[in-house]
């Protein structure tokens, strides 16, 4: 029988989510109770591109399971190199993990892989596409500052290579929440998003800058404009400059107002930011580990339901 | 038969694809792989009044039938149109294309981060949306040029 997975955000239900969030909650506040639960499970770290952070926090999420994790390594160090196909490699570790978790250049690649497998996949990122564990942690983080509903969403930044955007636009559409989106022209959201957005009857709107709309937000999400995508580091340093926040710019703010970020930052959020009550990506950071630790309970124990 | 549809003769062997959207007739054949390299006879009507479209395309290719698979592709560009199929100057079979919903290994995903573009042991694989399709795997829309995006066959 095959087993759920975790590939897209546009997957989750709002059913779907809560249960996620709830368990975290569980979790958060008794993490004694969790620490032998999937004792003797093994989780694989298969990851294609370099992300040392998500990768340590799912490492750190099955360990306080008491659980273990073998990792693939670096692609530099794997029979990747040689020129193994990806749906070999996940062949082959099905059979050394209860479950998969997967970091792969190529949009799709969590998709395709998860065909190959009967081990619960996750899906850590893939290309431009999603990063869905990323959105569960960001949804437990604005439910924590503001709940989930009668929200106002700012999302800013890159949002055409932004996995995390896309797949947190795709999991918003879930609640009652306004998303707004701001960007320059050039790195708007994809048309696929936009789509789905629309076929949702999602409340979107499209902004070029963040004045107009950053007095009625509760929540600011910013994620880095990365360099490579400029031919031109002049045209880089002009727009990634009107994407900035400081304390300056999050004056117009409310008062309660959560500035989020995926991280790593580099100077999208100025360092003063940091002391004021509008920064939430720390902790947002942290919620990574309960939230993971809840997803993989979830779909271990549900695969062993399904194998008995 | 009108008198403007005489302009394109007719055929002994072979399909006439009739209301295709004007100036779709190339992108029909581009879909069939069909260029006369073969010496097959095709004749291209375009621009032809139609009551139904207002101005439609023909292509009439000779000694060929279409199979299914192509048909199905056939109405990803051309939603509207007709297939007859002709033996001895007859129409032995006539059809209305049918949008299928989904397509596999007849496009190719024009996001070359796609995985289906990589060297996996995979078809590709795309669901029919309203204005267009869209791959399973990465969720790109492709919509005025899924012409450009067809796998050649032969
Ligand atoms: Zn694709």
């Amino acid at each position: 029988m095959r087993q759920d997975h975790l590939i897209s955000a546009a997957n989750l239900s709002r059913e779907g989510i809560e249960a996620v969030l709830d368990r975290a909650a569980a979790i958060d506040a008794d993490p004694a109770a969790y620490r032998q639960r999937h004792a003797g499970a093994v989780l694989a770290l298969c990851f294609f591109e370099p992300s040392t952070r998500t990768k340590m926090s799912f490492d750190t999420a099955m360990k306080r399971l008491g659980g273990t994790t073998v990792d693939m390594g670096t692609v530099e160090s794997s029979s990747v190199k040689k020129g193994e196909t990806l749906a070999d490699t996940v062949r082959v570790v099905e059979g050394y993990a209860d479950a998969i978790v997967l970091r792969h250049p190529s949009e799709g690649a969590a998709k395709m892989a998860s065909e190959f497998v009967d081990v619960p996949l996750v899906n850590a990122g893939d290309g431009a596409g999603q990063h869905p564990s990323q959105t569960l942690l960001d949804l437990y983080t604005i439910r924590e500052r503001a709940g989930l509903d009668d929200l106002s969403v700012g999302i800013m930044g890159d949002l055409k290579y932004g996995r995390t955007v896309h797949s947190l636009a795709h999991a918003l559409t879930n609640f009652d929440v306004r998303q707004h989106f701001i960007s320059p022209e050039s790195l708007r959201l994809p048309r696929n998003v936009r789509f789905d957005l629309h076929e949702s009857g999602a409340q979107v709107r499209e902004h070029t800058e963040l004045d107009a709309v950053l007095p009625e937000l509760d929540v600011l999400y910013v994620t880095r404009i990365q360099r490579e995508r400029f031919p031109d580091e002049n045209e880089y340093r002009a727009i990634a400059g009107e994407y900035r926040i400081d304390e300056e710019t999050l004056a117009a703010a409310r008062d309660d107002l959560s500035v989020m970020h995926p991280l790593p930052r580099v100077d999208e959020i100025a360092p003063e930011v940091d002391e004021t009550e509008y920064a939430t990506y720390f902790q947002q950071a942290h919620n990574g580990i309960p939230v993971r630790m809840a997803l993989l309970d979830g779909l271990l124990t549900r695969a062993k339901g399904g194998k008995r | 038969m009108s008198d403007h549809e005489l302009r394109v003769s007719k055929i002994r062997n072979g399909t006439v694809i009739d209301h295709v959207a004007a100036g779709q007739a190339l992108n029909v054949l581009a879909i069939l792989g069909i260029d006369g390299s073969a010496g097959e006879g095709v004749s291209i009507g375009m621009n032809v009044p139609s009551d139904r479209l207002g101005r439609k395309d023909i292509v009439k290719v000779e000694d060929r039938e279409l199979s299914q698979s192509e048909v199905e592709v056939l109405s990803l560009i051309a939603p509207e149109a007709s297939i007859n199929i002709i033996r001895d100057y007859d129409v032995v079979e006539k059809s209305r294309v049918d949008r299928p919903e989904s397509v596999v290994g007849l496009l190719s995903c024009p996001n070359r981060n796609c995985i289906t573009n990589d060297d996996e042991p995979i078809a590709s694989k795309f669901t029919v949306v309203d204005d267009g399709v869209r791959c399973t795997y990465c969720e790109n829309i492709v919509r005025d040029d899924i012409a450009d995006h067809l796998d050649v066959q032969t």
